[in-house]
């Protein structure tokens, strides 16, 4: 799942979707998946990084970062193609 | 380089909660960088704010209402020309728009610049013909039918022409939105009361209202355009905040609908924007919104840009704006001396 390349995230987890003129707070484990979705990793990546720094298991994670990407889609801050 | 001085008249004084585009625009014109502006307000109301607004407004007159005729109105601002030499003169107000295209030439004679839409391209954008706009202009728009009586609207569902929701507009101001015929008949009756025949019953388009203000410059250029989407919404539908957009469908769009009718003077389209991201025209507004005062904050002074035009100089496109830039309007108890208030109340003048 690709962000939107418009948007504009600040480092306290601000986001703005310039196209729109919404804009969003985000939590700093928001933030962080939003960081490395940007950065283009794969599931698996973002799955490991977070395990690794957060004391959560793979399965339990997984269920929220779904959760997660369904709100990024509904809000449409995805690329349309998505 | 010394700034031009020019004696600008303008209306729309009612800076109140649902504000008249006068005083955005004058704070535009007040920020040029060309020009040294005499501000005359032109005033309909003792309490309209802008006569009392001293930073904004040099010396105001009253005017009568253009529903009094042309002629009173035209002896009026002859009068105020003769002690101003009055260069351009803006009128703000939807109402008021006809009036002043029509004096356009006799205004010309006196030596007073205006920058209006033709008469034509003026109508032909009525709420009531936004169907034959759209086809005619290869527009996107909701249908919409005037109608003289409730019972028209009866008839328009029954027919399957429209669904409930609707709305129902008046043909300067004021929509609602109707989800029965109890409803379209309250508002049938409230609409025709204010703003008389014929009323103006539009398809619901789900979506998120998003506008444009923009200036033309009557040969199918762009010279500057704004989106914005309203933030904070009153509760008559006015804008009490709202944000630049970084939209290039919403521009296109716009450029589209200038070069088609070749607008002369500034606007506002009212859009709205489908979750399929379609747009769709629900209204042109033939002058510049109350929200004008953004987009000088973004980066186009469109007012000033407007003035110049009106002098007969050329005026350079612009090509970009500050994305992101908000406005917050509020409220302000402005205290003023009874002698001022009597003074425009009596002579007409302050």
């Amino acid at each position: 799942m690709k962000i939107k390349k418009s948007l504009a995230i600040s480092e306290t987890g601000f986001v703005f979707d310039p196209s729109t003129g919404d804009s969003y707070t985000l939590n700093p484990i928001g933030l962080e998946i939003i960081q490395l979705l940007r950065e283009g990793k794969s599931r698996e990546d973002i799955t490991k990084a977070m395990t690794r720094t957060f004391d959560v298991d793979s399965l339990t994670f997984e269920r929220y970062y779904f959760d997660f990407l369904g709100m990024l889609k509904q809000m449409q801050l995805v690329e349309s193609d998505e | 380089m010394s700034k031009h001085k020019l004696t600008i008249a303008i209306s729309g004084l009612n800076n109140v909660d649902s504000p008249g585009p006068g005083i955005p625009v004058i704070r535009g014109i007040r920020e040029s960088v060309d020009i040294d502006p005499r501000i005359i307000g032109l005033a309909y109301e003792n309490l309209e704010p802008g006569p009392y607004m001293r930073e904004f407004v040099d010396k105001t007159y009253k005017v009568p209402y253009p529903s009094e005729g042309v002629d009173p109105l035209i002896e009026r601002i002859r009068y105020i020309h003769e002690r101003e030499q009055i260069d351009v003169l803006i009128p703000n107000f939807d109402s008021e728009i006809f009036v002043f295209i029509k004096l356009a030439d006799k205004l010309g004679e006196m030596g007073i610049h205006t920058f209006l839409p033709t008469l034509s391209q003026f109508e032909e954008r009525h709420k009531s013909n936004l169907p034959q706009y759209g086809e005619k202009h290869d527009i996107t728009v909701p249908d919409s039918r005037p109608v003289t009586s409730f019972e028209d609207i009866e008839d328009l569902v029954r027919k399957g022409t429209f669904s409930w929701p609707l709305l129902v507009k008046g043909k300067f101001y004021d929509a609602y939105m109707a989800r029965s015929a109890d409803q379209a008949r309250i508002y049938f009756n409230t609409v025709s009361a204010k703003w008389g025949l014929p009323v103006i019953v539009q398809e619901f388009i789900k979506g998120t209202e998003v506008n444009v203000v923009a200036l033309g410059d009557g040969s199918g250029r762009t010279v500057g355009a704004v989106p914005m989407r309203k933030q904070y919404i009153t509760d008559k539908g006015k804008a009490w905040g709202g944000i630049t957009l970084d939209d290039p469908s919403m521009l296109d769009f716009t450029h589209h609908v200038m070069a088609a009718t070749r607008w002369r003077g500034g606007m506002e389209l009212e859009l709205i924007r489908t979750p399929q991201n379609e747009l769709y025209l629900i209204e042109i507004n033939p002058r510049l919104p109350a929200w004008v005062y953004l987009a000088v904050a973004a980066g186009q002074n469109l007012p000033e840009a407007l003035i110049k035009l009106a002098m007969g100089q050329k005026v350079p496109a612009w090509t970009r704006y500050d994305v992101g830039k908000i406005f917050i309007r509020y409220s302000f108890d402005m205290i003023c001396d009874l002698d001022a208030f009597r003074k425009l109340s009596t002579t007409g003048e302050l």
